[in-house]
This record gives structure tokens, C-alpha cells and sequence, in this order.
């Protein structure tokens, strides 16, 4: 498989950390290791997952829907599964102090959420630009005014041209594996980037699912700093002067050239991520029946939604597909493309009020007037597959009992 | 990191850059007395620089550099500015992120490293100009203080946003006519001294760049109780003579004129009795060091 260790990890395999679990080969862990399903929350996923993740350092700070998850970590901290762990001042500032314990060679981890992630942001590129693999989670919310706290995912919207890889979670099972594989991934030396993983505030963080955990013993092998493919900022190789110029003052082509290759390398590096995550969460996509005519197409709890929706049509005896788009960057172009060649009607239901997956398509896939974006909600509004079944069956021409009169 | 792990191999030493030769024939590294008096011979951390001729800063960064105690194991952190320019040419491990965040970045950084290094000292020196520190960057600044994180923060403070050309500061005099301050500066220069020392700083010094040995003296003692006791904080005068009116060769004296008596950059130094303590501590077991080896060996 793709995703080696260096020997430093390899040699580690079969040890036992200070909690007695046992560094386990990635691939075992993720594919042969016995699971047992567990009643869980998301927020507690997500503690269940960091807990086998050997993260050296998290840094926190309160934001709904991620506050449980981030305070449930400070657990983790206090039984010694996370060797450090703090409280930052704001999230301009938790994203400085992740990139400082990035910088010197720790896993790092980290959740946010809404008007937090736009606070963060000028972080992101910056540490795209480093080469930071650090982990992310956003559990998206609103970021209108007035002030909202519910489930939203506009904020998904500002990460796709960060250059960091983003991809969203349906489940929390999604969750369980992909933060373990999500480091996999990040930490290859071709890739090396962090990764935002989102999912739908409140649907996946504060609802109990059942998932299928790894063995609590079992954890991943540590982060190692030097398969990097720029210097850890250690000083345990030899520093060298970097240039006699700084790039930044320069109006020259090599100025220009120079910050466009890096641009252009770190893009390469998010692309190369594929030949790591297709075998690790089985595609950046999941399709099911793309031979119908007509496919829902959608990310995150949307697709929850669109397979309950596709469950209603068919006992209208209308066949519908579904393609589960499960990373966005890197985009899927050539999946989805092969995936909707024969659909005639695609329908992008999301939970945002501009329809970014619908904007992303349209952009991506021939003969876009196939596309339909929506149906949206926004604001924190819930999208019962009703509404999207009647979308669909609205597009056809079908006369359908409309859910409009709710309220009256 | 030690001095072994920077040797070339001997069939390839012709060929590296005469910087990286220097480095390993010349470096100071593991030489607990390096000082600003290396600076004439000891090149490996700082020799080029792309500031302006004459720019009191670039006399700072030679002073601070040759005075690390632990520059082998030393990792700086900068930020936006005349700073970030010569960084790239500075040879210990540095970082530039983003403007004003140098302070986040650092605690990060120094918890990672005791993480990954726990038996070993790894110094941690934030250096950034007064507009990354008390503007943009104030409340990392403060809050680094408020934990207690165990680094040095130094401001180079010109009075000014220099590297943009010339704009209003924090920092900046009252009534100083600048750029974004076009009838003068309307409120008093902020005393960021006071605030570090309320703020939890163990060490606090404001002085200028006019006197080699005391920068030395002050980039050590800060760096050493960084380690143990608490955070620190220097202030240093490097003013721009760009932005002020002076020429290359004014800089010197525009720093000595600023650090007399009732100036803004007389020598001011706070610092906690614990501080004293320790430094004190330091001081006793290097003079009996110094004496037991002055010693004839006792038959």
C-alpha cells in the first residue's frame, strides 16, 4: 500500500506507549483490527478517535457546536493520552499556537466551528504555505449575522481555496476513520498538509449513532517530524541561511516565480493526497445506482438526507441514484464525471444558502444544465427528505402535494 | 543539536558555501562564554543583511545573535516587518508565519519542544518589531505573559511601522507627526514595560542598542530565567533612521541621545526577587567553577 512509514514508525511498531496501547501498523488497525460498536455521541467520536491518534499537542477553545469535543480531549490530556493540550485566547490564536507545536515537530490537533474558522483564517494558507499536517476538525455552523449558532455550511465554502485538504464527514463512523486515516494521509512526505474535517454541526456532533471502534489498546504510530519535506524548525539539522534576498522585498520574476511554484507545489501536493486516501476511505466518492437518470448528488448529512429522499421516490416508482462526495479538495473531477455520465437530471441538495457542491459541479461536469442546486436550507433549518423528493418530483413535472402549508 | 551533527564530510568541504564552512570551523556553539566580542570572527549565525545602511536594528540583530547562550539549540520566532527581512539570512532554526501571532506560534512551539525534548534545553526567542508586538499582536503578546509561557519576547521598537513606510505606531511618541497620524500622534507611547511586568514577565528591560555589553548581559539573563523562572520581556530602541530624518552614520547617536536620564529609553529594568534569586544561583556556581579550576589539582 501507499501510505509507508519511515523506520523511525516502523521500529515503533508492537511497543507500547506510556497508557500501555500498542503503536499499530495503520493498515491492520484500520482493516484487520476487531471493532465493537459503541453509542456514542459525535463530540464523543471524537474523543474515541484522538484517543488512538498519539496526538502530541491540541489546543482548544470554546465554540459551539465543537466545545463538547474539545473539552472532552482536555480528558484525554488529563488520563495522558494527549502529551499537551491548552486552552488558546481566540481562534486567530489557537491556529498561531498549532502551528508553533507544528513548526517544532508535534501531531497536532484541533477543532473549530463558524465564525471561529473565519476569525482563524488567515492561518489556513499559512499553513498550507509550511507544510503543516495538521488536523482540523469543523463542525460547521452559521456565520451570518444576526448572531446564529446552528448547523450551516457556508463556512466550507471560505476552506476550498485555503489549499488545505477538506473533506466531509457523513456520519460519525466517517469520523472515527477518516481523523485516523486523515493523518495517514496529511503526514505522507508528498502530501504533507493539514486537513480540515467538517461535518454538520449538532446532525453529527450532538446525536448518538452507533460506530464501530478499534480496540482501545491499539493506537497509531507516532507523527515523525523528519519525513517532512521541509525543515523542522528544531534545530536538530543543520540551520542554513536560507537565502540572501528574502523573496518578499524582491519585484522581480524570481520573487514572482518563486511564491507561484510553491503555490503550484502545494496544489500538486493536495492532488497527489488521492494515491493515499482512494484506498484508505475507499474513493473520494460513493455512488450508488448511477445508471438512473436521475442522481442526487451531495456532501456531509445532505446525503443522509438524499438517500432517505431516494427511498421515497422509489415507492413513487422513481429511480434515483446518489453519488456521496466525500473529499473536496482534491475535487473528484474525473469520478464525477464518470460517475453522472448518464444522468439527465442532477440534483445538489446542501445546507447552505449559495450551494457551493452545486457551484463546485457546475463548474466541474459537462452539459451543467443537468445540474439543479437545491434544494438549500440555511440558518440552521433541518432539510427532511420530503423536501428534497419534492424538488425532484417539482423538476419532472409532477404535480406534488406541497409541503408549503406546514405553517398554516 | 551539537557540533558533531553540522561537520562535512572532508571530500566534500571545498565544495559547500563558505557560509557553511564558517559555520563549522568558527561556530560558538557548546561556548557557554560566546558573546558580542565573537562578532568580528564567528559569522555563522548572522554576516549579510538587507537592511538599510546604518539601520540601528541590524546592530541589534548582530548583538542578540552573538549573545544566545544555547544558539545550537535555539529556535527563533519572528514576524511581519524590517525583521522579517533578515531573518532568511539569520542561521538559527526561525519562523515566520503571519503578522502578530509570533507570541501564539512561540507557545506552541516551546510546548512542542519540551514534548519531544524533555531532557534537554530548548530556548525559545520571540523577536518582532513594536507593531507586531503592541498593535496587531497585543493580545498574543499579553496572553503568552498571562500563562506564564517559558520563552523571551523581544520588541524591536523604532516608534513606528517601519517596513510599510512610516505610519503611526503604538509605540510611537505623542504629538510625532507620521504617516496615519497626520496632525501628530494623539495619545501617550503605550508603556508596555509596566504592562509585562503586571502582566506576569519575571525580567523586564528597556534599553537601547548604543551599548554592545549590555545588550549581552540583558539577552542572557532574559533567556536564562525564560528557562526556568517565567517569561521575559526586552524592549530595545532601534530607531529608523529612515523615517526620522537621520543619516546612516546618525544612528548611534539618536540611541545614545534617547537613553539619557528622563528619556524615553533610559535603561529600566524590572525584576521579580525569584529572578534575582536565580541569577544570583547562576552566578555563584560560575565563579566556583572558575575558581576550582583555577586551582592547582590536589594531589
Amino acid at each position: 500500500m501507499a501510505n509507508e512509514l519511515s523506520e523511525v514508525q516502523k521500529s515503533l511498531i508492537g511497543k507500547q506507549n506510556k497508557k500501555g496501547q500498542t503503536y499499530t501498523d495503520p493498515h491492520h488497525l484500520f482493516f484487520e483490527a476487531p471493532r465493537t460498536p459503541a453509542f456514542y455521541t459525535g463530540s464523543e467520536v471524537i474523543k474515541e478517535a484522538i484517543r488512538r491518534a498519539s496526538v502530541d499537542v491540541m489546543v482548544a477553545y470554546p465554540i459551539t457546536p465543537q466545545s463538547e469535543a474539545a473539552a472532552l480531549i482536555g480528558e484525554l490530556y488529563a488520563e495522558g493520552y494527549v502529551a499537551e493540550y491548552m486552552r488558546g485566547e481566540s481562534e486567530f490564536a489557537v491556529m498561531g499556537q498549532c502551528a508553533g507545536a507544528a513548526f517544532g515537530g508535534a501531531r497536532v490537533f484541533t477543532t473549530t466551528a463558524g465564525p471561529g474558522t473565519m476569525r482563524a483564517m488567515e492561518n489556513f494558507p499559512m499553513w498550507v504555505g509550511s507544510r503543516l499536517p495538521i488536523q482540523m476538525i469543523v463542525t460547521c455552523r452559521g456565520i451570518n449575522s444576526p448572531l446564529s449558532i446552528q448547523p450551516d455550511t457556508l463556512e466550507m465554502y471560505f476552506l476550498l481555496g485555503t489549499g488545505m485538504l477538506v473533506w466531509h464527514a457523513e456520519t460519525a463512523q466517517d469520523f472515527f476513520d477518516w481523523m485516523l486515516k486523515g493523518y495517514i494521509v496529511s503526514e505522507q512526505p508528498d502530501v504533507h498538509l493539514p486537513l480540515a474535517l467538517c461535518c454538520d454541526g449538532f446532525f453529527v456532533t450532538h446525536t448518538k449513532d452507533t460506530v464501530m471502534l478499534t480496540p482501545q489498546e491499539m493506537c497509531l504510530p507516532p507523527y515523525d517530524p523528519y519525513r517532512s519535506p521541509v525543515v523542522c524548525m528544531d534545530m536538530e539539522c543543520p540551520p542554513v541561511r536560507m537565502m540572501r534576498d528574502p523573496f518578499v522585498m524582491k519585484s522581480n520574476y524570481i520573487s514572482y516565480m518563486t511564491h507561484a511554484s510553491w503555490q503550484e507545489e502545494t496544489r500538486a501536493a493536495c492532488e497527489r493526497s488521492r494515491k493515499h486516501t482512494i484506498p484508505l476511505i475507499g474513493g473520494l466518492i460513493e455512488t450508488e445506482n448511477t445508471d438512473a437518470d436521475i442522481l442526487v448528488v451531495a456532501s456531509g448529512t445532505a446525503v443522509s438526507q438524499g438517500r432517505e429522499a431516494i427511498r421515497l421516490l422509489a415507492d413513487e416508482g422513481i429511480r434515483v441514484g446518489l453519488v456521496k462526495v466525500k473529499s473536496l479538495r482534491p475535487f473528484p473531477f474525473e469520478e464525477l464525471r464518470e460517475a453522472t455520465k448518464n444522468a439527465k437530471h442532477i440534483f445538489v441538495p446542501e445546507f447552505n444558502v449559495i450551494g457551493w457542491l452545486a457551484q463546485e459541479l457546475k463548474a466541474a461536469l459537462p452539459n451543467n444544465h443537468r445540474i439543479v442546486s437545491g434544494p438549500h436550507v440555511a440558518g440552521g433549518m433541518t432539510m427532511p427528505a420530503e423536501v428534497i423528493a419534492e424538488e425532484i418530483q417539482k423538476s419532472l413535472g409532477r404535480h406534488v402535494e406541497t409541503l408549503a402549508g406546514r405553517g398554516s | 543539536m551539537s557540533k558533531e551533527k553540522i561537520k562535512i564530510c572532508p571530500e566534500f568541504f571545498d565544495i559547500m558555501p563558505p557560509e557553511y564552512r564558517d559555520l563549522v570551523e568558527q561556530s560558538t556553539y557548546g561556548n557557554e562564554d560566546r558573546g558580542w566580542k565573537d562578532i568580528g570572527n564567528s559569522k555563522e549565525l548572522i554576516e549579510a543583511h538587507s537592511l538599510c545602511a546604518g539601520c540601528p536594528e541590524s546592530m541589534a540583530f548582530r548583538y542578540i545573535l552573538a549573545s544566545l547562550p544555547n544558539p545550537e539549540d535555539t529556535v527563533m520566532v519572528g514576524s511581519t516587518g524590517c525583521t522579517s527581512l533578515v531573518f532568511p539570512m539569520v542561521a538559527v532554526h526561525n519562523i515566520h508565519s503571519l503578522f502578530g501571532n509570533q507570541n501564539a506560534v512561540a507557545s506552541g512551539l516551546k510546548r512542542a519542544l519540551t514534548v519531544r525534548f524533555p531532557d534537554r534545553i530548548k530556548d525559545v526567542v520571540v523577536l518582532a518589531g513594536d507593531g507586531a508586538t503592541v498593535d496587531i499582536g497585543l493580545d498574543m503578546t499579553l496572553q503568552a505573559w498571562f500563562r506564564q509561557e517559558k520563552f523571551t519576547t523581544i520588541c524591536f521598537d523604532n516608534e513606528l511601522y517601519a517596513n510599510t513606510g512610516g505610519q503611526e505606531s503604538g509605540l510611537m511618541r505623542k504629538g510625532f507627526v507620521a504617516k496615519m497620524a497626520p496632525v501628530g500622534k494623539k495619545f501617550e507611547k503605550v508603556r508596555l514595560p509596566e504592562i509585562a511586568r503586571e502582566s506576569g514577565c519575571c525580567y523586564v528591560v528597556n534599553l537601547t542598542v548604543s551599548k554592545p555589553s549590555l545588550v549581552e548581559k540583558v539577552i542572557k539573563n532574559a533567556v536564562l530565567l525564560a528557562r526556568e523562572v517565567g517569561p521575559t520581556y526586552i524592549q530595545m530602541y532601534t530607531p529608523c533612521i529612515l523615517e526620522i530624518g537621520k543619516n546612516s552614520m546618525e544612528g548611534l547617536q539618536e540611541m545614545r541621545d534617547s537613553e539619557k536620564p528622563g528619556e524615553r529609553f533610559n535603561y529600566k529594568e524590572y525584576i521579580t526577587d525569584e529572578a534575582k534569586q536565580y541569577l544570583a544561583d547562576i552566578d555563584k556556581k560560575k565563579k566556583a567553577a572558575a575558581i576550582t579550576a583555577a586551582q592547582p589539582a590536589a594531589k
